[in-house]
Parts: structure tokens; C-alpha cells; sequence
């Protein structure tokens, strides 16, 4: 991580008026444009010599974990090797620098790559058509029950389709976005084998059923074996069926969710296709629907003057292409403007990258190495529903915790102190003291083998020193944090010393 | 690997139930080698003329420059793979530096408190009224006819999920909002916020005066302020001071490439008195254990993956990379720097207006003072222009009639510290043939 | 924590004391106990019109939220301003200076719904 625990005191204690760089050439003042009452009496920032910024950022970059200095297995988030190809080419000066309101004649490369992108995605989840407009899953969820409250209303049933049904095993997110669209949440209890019960779901539907929102795998990593009857009862309720595609690497290319019956469905682009985190975002969610619901989509869609499409990618030279707004049955526009588009371009180029070979052998991959160190490591530690798992998978430290008193969080920072980020930890809640795995198909066996070493010992340790692990993290730039006083005591942002005091 | 897992194969593992199994044939891009994708994407490059015209385009995405100094920071790995920083131990840096974001866009609004970032502008605004809705308990908004079309197009997508009401103030004759009945429509007491852009989407500064300010507070309505062009914070009275209890924005201009539209980045600022209310992360400054200082994401008990269905908003993933790079812009540039920008930007616009006025048969739409960004009328309509300005390499500016139809026959034009007097001479230039071909034509 | 005499409880681990027609509401040591480190309380406003069980409320930790539900109905009185600054004050005194709000009681009758102490510590000792 870093060499030296630097200091980084912040940029606002750094700087001084009259220190600027000389970015542009001296202007004259605002008020020879504008009257005084229009303008502000102050602009109380630093200024900083580019060698100062510099350093400080750099320094804080040196305090900061990433993919590209260690291994992630941060489970649900599908921590991968993030490809500098694609970046490169996010990056081409024609595309970096195209104005969203450039006419669509002038833009057609953008265009054409938004199309391949849209079409790609249909194909490989078997959907009938995405959006590209909204910018991340959580985003992405509100956009398709949106879409379902459209098509209720469409058919004169919105006033009695008013819930969603969601498992206990389901992202916070999930909850959190039916309620912004006013949907009242039914929570739905996992069975003995981690999957949604398909009696407690048929108890659950009913005609006042909108949606059901499903992650499969679902996020103990368990395939949900049943979601072929899930569906069908959900749809002979009347209801639509949207698939959660947080858990999509562990399936892409070898099945499809359109083949399962969900009729909408999103994916984080940041997590299955490489595109990087960047310390929690940018990220993408296209929104995919079936076929009856794709009149509702947002706001632009790219539309081929040439083909429909309906076949999948197809080479776009010889194309032509234009933003279409002519919607009627259109839920409205979920962003300022058309996508994420420099992280369409990252994820078309991972598309290149693979081809449907290669990404169906990332979700088998994936697949393996999660399974690799669930099998190096369930005869040490709990591992509650123990079968093979998809992509990621749960283990629980609550009987260690009887034993030793170390929980999954001290287990977490144990692994810091040896150059790993910790798992999740504490979800999904269902599983007490739970560690959720995920090591994405990107890392080799030597990474994972150093990993199951280092985890072992730090069970080992807990056993006969379980204070030594409760201390971690000891490397790290800081020691554990006082996270009630930061929420008690809210220090959100630096204040300018006032006059009294600088005086 | 198989063997210790006690797998036949690696299609054993995957293997899904015959009924859901894949069918039909799956057709995506082809598998090329990085060589090939890097010529493929040239190619796409090169159907791309757009970003090489001269631009008078602004509306939302504006065109400025950027210290090559952002760029190489923010691309270090180090910010660039990290994930969301839940493990603060190890994510020191980035919390930082957000902390420092959350710190330059309270200062820039003027308002106590900042969130660690949204998707973008647009956003922002409807997450901004659904705070005002919470804060309230009443279920309509009241926005004004100048907030940015697409802004008001995504708050009625989000009103609708939550059964608000969106009605709309126009816009008076000199481009500003027409606050002239406000203090009868807001009587009822019905609206949770009036929201206001400034500089409006038309480029007029619109900040309401102290009497309308007043009137909006006698009824308990909130005030939203809704910024589109950031770098104008560095000039023009914030939101904060000319009495908006939230401000919302897109930050895009600091530093934050153009992209065809994203990622950008939004904020969101109130007072403290909102504090709870704000959706989405927040990083606060703290202690360790061994009391040193420290930094950690904080009450996150607002948040979605705690709250769920109760949580303040959905969001999870924010912007934070663009996030950072705005704050190492801001940080490079500092108040000499910014101050410097907005004063070109300033001079440009004002340059630019003086050259297109000058052509015969154009005159400015609206006569409130603007930023960098303006609506001129031209003879016949604007698309038609816009279209013949295109022939000599120049995007003039947005037809306003795609969003106004009164407005058919206006363009919004923009200038920023990187237009030159070439460009706008060339502009004046093609303006002018284009009108007299027009005329001729007839 | 020996607990004060005369109290009620509900089954959500809210306690209320009354005095004539009014009644003072606060969550119970168990509560505070489980919640761990309380960060934050938000409170029905003065005025409000609260219905027996209703939820009116919410405690916060550091990673957790639990809803208040009134053991009993009625009109807010006064809430206990001191929980704004001091949060803490649940933890530390949850039976005393950490009360929540004060209630005038419209029908007294509701305190049949309410759980002896005997019958608490039966259902915080399951």
C-alpha cells in the first residue's frame, strides 16, 4: 500500500492565495460583466502550487486499497482486473470530447457503439432490448419497476398491483428502490437451503403482486434451482418477474435470464463487464426488458435505421443510427443525458476482449475459483449452506465467535494487515457473523493459494490467540475507527478559520 | 482445482436445471485481440466528427479546460480500482479526498453540508425534492419553466414513482422565472419546494430576490437551487447566500470529461437542519483508536443496505472517481484560477453576443444578464440555421425548439475560457451567410 | 440496571411510566443494550396525535435502525430535547434522563395491553 505513513494534512491547510498556477491567463474581474448584488463577496479556497497538489493526492492514493495492489474478494461486488485497453479507449479524444447535443449525423460512432453494446447484452441475457440510460444497479432497479408501474398503469391495473416481493436474501438496495416507486416491500424468508421456498412464494403472490425481484445466484451464492416455477406462479398471478444482476458473472454465457422467465432485469456493468470502481463509482446499469415491456423504456434509446436487430450483435458498418425521444408509452428519462457513455465504451471493448467463448468461460471460471476456496477452507470455518456455489459464497464465523470472541469483522481487518481487502461482512443478515467470498475468475491459483494459506492462519491464530487477531488491523495507516463518534459527533467538511481565530 | 472441490468438470459445476437452461444461439461481438479492439474503436473514432467541429455548445456539458495534472492523478490505480471505501483502515486516502469534495462544494453553494456525490445534475434535483418532500409532508413541487428541460423531464420520471405533482412557473419575457403571482400560488400551502436554476437554462442569472425569498419561507416552502453550470459558483452569488435551503448540480465542469453525456457527477448541499435527510454517502472526520484522525463513511444508518425500504434513497454506487477528479481540479486550479476562469468565460460570452447581434436579422431573445451562455432569435427556425451552420464545421448552439416550441426560432449559444475570437468570428461569419442564404433562397 | 418501579412495557422494549394522564415513554435497558452504541434519535414532534403501537420514531446506532413503536396513544406533550446532543444519554440512563417523550393519555384503558415487569423480564430471558 505504502512506503510511509505520510502525513496528508488537508489541501485546505496546504494552500495559500497567491500561490496559483497559471492554468489560464488573467481575466478581468466579474464585476466588470455583472452587477455587484449578483455576485458573491468571497470564494474562500486555497490556492496550491501543482507540485503541492500533486503530492497530496498522491499520498492519499498511497493510503487507499485497490484491485491493482491486491486481491479484492469483496463478495456481491465482483472486484475483477479492471483492463487499461479499456480506459484507452474511453478515453479517444473523438469520443472523450463529444457533446451530448452533438446532432446525430456527427455522432454515429457513438452511436454505434451504444447499438453493438445494447445488442450484445440482449443476446447474451436473452432480453428483447436494454437501456443504456441509467447510471448504476441501484438506479437501474428504480428505472424497471418504474417500467412495471408504466406497464400497470398501461393495462388498468395500477391501482391494485401495489407490492413487490423481495427475499430476505435480496441487496438493500432492492427494498429502497420499490419504495421509491411507492410499492409496498413483502419480505420473503429463505428455506433451509438458502433459496426462496416455492410454497412461501405462492403463499406470498397474489393480485396485488407487481413485481418479484430476484438475484440469481442469489447472494449466498446458491443457484435458486427453482426459479423456473418461481416464475411461473409469479406470472400466473400476473405479475412480472425482475432479475437482480449484481450476481451476473456467475452466469453469463452459460445461462440467461430471459430463458428463466424474468421479464426485466439490470446488470452492473462495473462489476461483470471491467469496468473500474473508481472508490465507489461511476458505474452503469443497463435496464433489460422482454419484449412486451419495451415500449416503456427510458428516454433516448439508439435506434438502427437498417436492422431491428432482433438477431443479436451484428457489425454496425454500413449502419446508421439516431437517439430516438419519440416514445410515447416512455416512463420519461432517468439522467440528464443518454448513459454512462464512457463506460460503454470500456464495456464494449470487454466484449471484444472475449467474445461469447471467452465470457462464458469468465462465469465458469468465476464459478471455480469461488468453489476452489470454499473447498480449502469449510473445515476450518463454517461454511452454513455447503454445497457447490456459484461465484461467491458465505461462510460464518459464529462459532468461532463462541469459541474465541473473534467475530467476521476482526477476521476482515486480520486480512488487511495481510494485504487483502476483507470480504463482505455481515451480509447478506440472514447468515449470523457472515463472510461473504468472492475471488472473480481474474485471479490465478497462486493468489488464491497464498490467500487460503493467509486465511487459514488467521483461524488458526483466533484459536490460540484470538487478542492478536481482535487488534487488527496493525499495518494499516490507521488503527480501528471511532465510527460513534463520527456518527455522533458529524465532522463532514473543513471550516475557514474565522477572523477571531486567525487573528 | 477441480479435485479439491470433488468436481467432475467445469460444466458440472455451472450446470443449471434443463428448464432454464440457454436457448437459441447467443450472437455478441466477436473475440478480437487488443491490437484489433484498439483499431476497431479508431474506427468508431473516426465516425465521430462531432468532437472536431467548433462548438458553441453548452446546456448542461460544457467544454473547459482541464490541467493535465487531474488526469494523471486520478488515473492512478490506486483510485481508480478501489472499491466503495467500507473498510476505512485501508481507504484513507480516497475518504480524504471526498471528505475534501464534500468540504469545496459546501464552501462553492454556500451551505453547510454536502453529500459525497450523485449520478448527475438531474438527479440531484430529484433526489433534492424528494428531501423537500420528506422535510414537508407535502407531495407537489413547483419548478420553474428555466430549469435545464431534461432536469425537469427526469424530476416528473421520479415524481411519478412517488406520486407528486410537478406543476411549472413560466418564464417572463426577459429570460428569468416570472415570480410575479408567487406568493399566491404557494397561499395553499401544497408545494414542498419552488425550484430555481441559476444561471437558468437559458444562461440568465435567476436567483430570486429577498421578496420572493421571503414569501417562499412565510409558507414553509422550501427553496431549491439547481446549478447546471458549476463554474459559475465561482462568480455568481451561491445558492446558499440568496436563500436556497438545497442546492443541487452537476459539477461536470471541474475537470470532468464530456463524454456524450456520463459519467458526470451531481451534488446535493443543504443546510444543516437537513442533515438526516441527505441520500447517499457521507464521509466524516473522526478518531482511530489510538486517537489519531481519521476518516470513515458516517450515518450510514440513512442509507439503503441498513434502512432498506425506509432508507433515505436507493443509492449505492455514486460518481466518487468524477468526484475526485473535480476536487484535484479544484485543487489545482484554486480561487485565483477559478475566479481567472469565470472572468473568461464572462468576456467570451459578452465577445460572442457582440459579434452575433451584429449580423443582420439576429437579436438577442432575452434581455436578463447571463453567465456564459445566451439565446439568440434568428430569422426562420433555428434548426434550419443550426443545419447550414454544420456545413462550415460549426455547431452553433441547441435548438431551443426542441424543448420550447415558442421558442422555435431560438438557439442557446455558449462560450467558455476555451472559445477563441477565431471561432467566434468564424461563427459571425457562417451566421451571416447562413441567414443570407436563407433570404436569398426565398 | 435495577429497574424503576410502576413502569409498563410493550413488547418492542419500550417502557412508560404514568403520572395522572400523562406518560413518559423511553426504551428499556435490554433495548439500549442490544442496539448497541445509539447515535441518533428522531422523535413524533410536539402536538402530534400518536395511536397506541404506532410506529413514531427511530433509534439509530452506528449500523443499525430500530423503529419506536408508543406503548400508548395520545398527544405529545414534550419530547426530550437533551437526546439531540447527547444520544448517549439512552445508553447511559435509558430509564431516566434518557426518556423519549411525554404523552397526555386519552384512554387509560390501553395500559391493559401493556406487560407487567414480571412479564418483561419473562419475555427478555426467552
Amino acid at each position: 500500500m505504502q512506503q510511509l505513513a505520510f502525513d496528508t494534512p488537508l489541501i485546505f491547510d496546504l494552500g495559500q492565495r497567491g500561490r496559483a498556477n497559471k492554468y489560464l491567463p488573467s481575466a478581468p474581474p466579474p464585476d466588470e460583466f455583472l452587477p455587484a448584488d449578483m455576485l458573491r463577496a468571497d470564494l474562500p479556497l486555497p490556492d496550491n502550487t501543482e507540485l503541492d497538489v500533486n503530492r497530496h493526492f498522491t499520498r492519499l492514493s498511497q493510503k487507499t486499497f485497490a484491485i491493482d495492489l491486491g486481491f479484492y474478494p469483496l463478495g456481491s461486488c465482483t472486484m475483477k482486473y479492471n483492463p487499461r485497453i479499456n480506459d484507452a479507449m474511453a478515453n479517444l479524444p473523438a469520443l472523450r470530447n463529444l457533446h451530448p447535443f452533438a446532432p446525430d449525423e456527427l455522432a454515429q460512432g457513438a452511436l454505434a457503439i451504444m447499438w453493438e453494446l445494447e445488442r450484445s447484452l440482449a443476446s447474451l441475457f436473452g432480453m428483447a432490448a436494454f437501456s443504456l440510460n441509467p447510471a448504476a444497479g441501484a438506479h437501474a432497479e428504480l428505472t424497471a419497476l418504474l417500467i412495471a408501474k408504466a406497464y400497470f398503469k398501461k393495462i388498468g391495473a395500477a391501482a391494485t398491483r401495489r407490492t413487490v416481493i423481495v427475499p430476505d436474501t435480496a441487496h438493500g438496495t432492492n427494498p429502497a428502490s420499490a419504495a421509491m416507486v411507492g410499492y409496498r416491500v413483502v419480505s420473503l424468508k429463505s428455506d433451509s437451503r438458502g433459496r426462496v421456498s416455492v410454497d412461501e412464494i405462492k403463499a406470498a403472490i397474489g393480485p396485488d403482486t407487481a413485481v418479484c425481484m430476484m438475484t440469481n445466484p442469489n447472494t449466498l451464492g446458491l443457484f435458486e434451482d427453482h426459479i423456473k416455477e418461481i416464475a411461473d406462479a409469479v406470472h400466473a398471478a400476473g405479475g412480472l418477474m425482475y432479475y437482480d444482476g449484481a450476481n451476473a458473472n456467475a452466469l453469463m454465457g452459460n445461462a440467461r435470464p430471459g430463458d428463466m422467465g424474468f421479464d426485466l432485469m439490470h446488470l452492473n456493468l462495473h462489476k461483470t463487464f471491467s469496468i473500474p470502481h473508481g472508490g465507489g463509482g461511476a458505474g452503469a446499469g443497463p435496464v433489460g426488458v422482454a419484449e412486451h415491456l419495451v415500449p416503456f423504456l427510458p428516454t433516448p434509446v439508439v435506434r438502427c435505421n437498417e436492422s431491428a436487430g432482433a438477431g443479436g450483435w451484428e457489425p454496425s458498418e454500413g449502419k446508421t443510427f439516431g437517439l430516438d425521444f419519440d416514445r410515447p408509452d416512455a416512463i420519461g428519462s432517468m439522467r440528464s443525458f443518454w448513459s454512462n457513455f464512457a463506460h460503454m465504451v470500456r464495456a464494449l471493448a470487454y466484449v471484444y476482449a472475449n467474445g461469447f467463448a471467452g465470457l462464458t468461460m469468465v462465469s465458469k471460471l468465476a464459478v471455480l475459483n469461488a468453489n476452489y476456496i470454499r473447498a480449502s477452507i469449510n473445515d476450518i470455518i463454517d461454511t452454513p449452506y455447503d454445497e457447490n456455489c456459484r461465484h461467491e459464497f458465505v461462510a460464518s464465523a459464529q462459532a468461532l465467535k463462541r469459541e474465541t470472541g473473534v467475530r467476521a469483522l476482526d477476521i476482515g481487518k486480520a486480512l488487511l494487515d495481510r494485504g487483502y481487502h476483507a470480504p463482505t461482512v455481515y451480509f447478506p443478515l440472514l447468515v449470523p457473523e457472515c463472510l461473504m467470498i468472492e475471488p472473480t475468475e481474474t485471479e490465478s491459483k497462486e493468489t488464491l493459494d497464498a490467500f487460503i494459506a493467509d486465511f487459514r492462519a488467521i483461524i488458526a491464530t483466533a484459536r490460540i490467540a484470538p487478542e492478536a487477531i481482535m487488534e487488527a488491523p496493525v499495518n494499516t495507516v490507521v488503527g480501528r475507527i471511532d465510527e460513534t463518534r463520527a456518527a455522533r459527533h458529524p465532522d463532514l467538511r473543513w471550516h475557514p478559520p474565522t477572523a477571531a481565530a486567525a487573528g | 482445482m477441480l479435485d479439491v472441490i470433488g468436481a467432475e468438470s467445469l460444466d458440472a459445476l455451472v450446470a443449471v436445471p434443463e428448464a432454464v437452461a440457454l436457448r437459441g444461439p447467443v450472437s455478441v461481438a466477436p473475440a478480437l485481440a487488443e491490437s484489433e479492439i484498439a483499431a476497431a474503436f479508431e474506427r468508431f473514432a473516426a465516425r465521430t466528427p462531432g468532437s472536431t467541429y467548433t462548438s458553441f455548445l453548452g446546456a448542461g456539458a460544457y467544454r473547459h479546460y482541464t490541467p493535465p495534472i487531474v488526469g494523471a492523478l486520478a488515473m492512478r490505480g490506486e483510485f481508480l480500482t478501489a472499491y466503495t471505501p467500507y473498510q476505512a483502515e485501508v481507504s484513507q486516502g480516497y475518504l480524504q479526498a471526498i471528505y475534501e469534495w464534500q468540504t469545496y462544494i459546501a464552501l462553492l453553494t454556500g451551505l453547510d453540508v454536502a453529500n459525497a456525490s450523485v449520478y448527475d445534475g438531474a438527479t440531484a434535483l430529484a433526489e433534492g425534492a424528494i428531501m423537500a418532500v420528506n422535510a414537508t409532508g407535502r407531495k407537489a413541487l413547483l419548478v420553474s419553466a428555466a430549469v435545464h428541460p431534461n432536469y425537469r423531464r427526469v424530476l416528473r420520471t421520479y415524481a411519478e414513482g412517488l406520486d407528486l405533482d410537478v406543476d411549472e412557473i413560466r418564464y417572463a419575457p426577459d429570460g428569468t422565472t416570472d415570480f410575479a403571482n408567487i406568493e399566491a400560488r404557494l397561499a395553499d400551502q401544497r408545494y414542498a419546494a419552488v425550484i430555481v436554476q441559476s444561471p437558468n437554462f437559458f444562461g440568465a442569472v435567476d436567483a430570486p430576490a429577498a421578496d420572493v425569498g421571503s414569501a417562499m419561507r412565510a409558507t414553509g416552502t422550501l427553496v431549491i437551487g439547481v446549478v447546471a453550470e458549476a463554474m459559475s459558483l465561482a462568480a455568481l452569488t451561491p445558492p446558499g447566500e440568496w436563500g436556497a435551503d438545497i442546492a443541487v448540480g452537476e459539477a461536470q465542469s471541474f475537470g470532468v470529461a464530456i463524454a456524450y453525456g456520463g459519467p458526470h457527477v451531481g451534488f446535493i448541499a443543504t443546510t444543516a437542519s437537513h442533515l438526516r435527510r441527505i441520500p447517499g454517502r457521507l464521509v466524516g472526520r473522526t478518531v482511530d483508536k489510538h486517537g489519531n484522525p481519521a476518516y470513515t463513511l458516517t450515518l450510514q444508518a440513512r442509507e439503503q443496505h441498513i434502512r432498506r425500504e425506509k432508507a433515505t434513497s436507493n443509492i449505492c454506487t455514486n460518481q466518487a472517481h468524477c468526484a475526485l477528479c473535480a476536487t484535484i481540479y479544484l485543487a489545482a486550479m484554486g480561487a485565483t484560477g477559478l475566479r481567472d476562469c469565470a472572468g473568461h468565460n464572462l468576456a467570451r460570452t459578452r465577445e460572442l453576443q457582440a459579434r452575433v447581434y451584429a449580423v443582420p436579422g439576429v437579436a438577442a431573445r432575452f434581455a436578463a444578464p447571463v453567465f456564459n451562455e445566451f439565446v439568440v432569435a434568428v430569422p426562420g427556425r433555428a434548426a434550419d440555421v443550426l443545419a447550414r451552420l454544420r456545413g462550415s464545421h460549426i455547431l452553433g448552439g441547441v435548438d431551443l425548439g426542441a424543448f420550447y416550441p415558442e421558442l422555435a426560432d431560438c438557439i442557446l449559444m455558449t462560450a467558455t475560457e476555451l472559445t477563441t475570437s477565431a471561432e467566434i468570428d468564424a461563427l459571425g461569419i457562417a451566421l451571416a451567410e447562413s441567414i443570407e442564404h436563407a433570404a436569398t433562397r426565398v | 440496571m435495577p429497574q424503576p418501579a410502576g413502569l409498563l412495557y410493550s413488547k418492542e422494549h419500550e417502557w412508560v411510566k404514568l403520572d395522572g394522564d400523562t406518560a413518559t415513554v423511553g426504551i428499556t435497558d435490554y433495548a439500549q443494550n442490544s442496539l448497541g452504541d445509539i447515535v441518533y434519535v428522531e422523535l413524533p414532534r410536539v402536538g402530534a396525535t400518536l395511536q397506541q403501537f404506532g410506529s413514531i420514531g427511530v433509534v439509530e446506532s452506528v449500523k443499525a435502525v430500530s423503529d419506536i413503536y408508543t406503548p400508548i396513544g395520545g398527544e405529545v406533550l414534550e419530547i426530550n430535547g437533551a437526546l439531540e446532543g447527547d444520544p448517549a444519554l439512552l445508553n447511559r440512563e435509558p430509564f431516566g434522563a434518557g426518556w423519549l417523550f411525554k404523552v397526555k393519555v386519552v384512554d387509560q384503558g390501553e395500559t391493559g395491553n401493556l406487560l407487567s415487569p414480571e412479564s418483561y423480564d419473562e419475555l427478555t430471558q426467552e
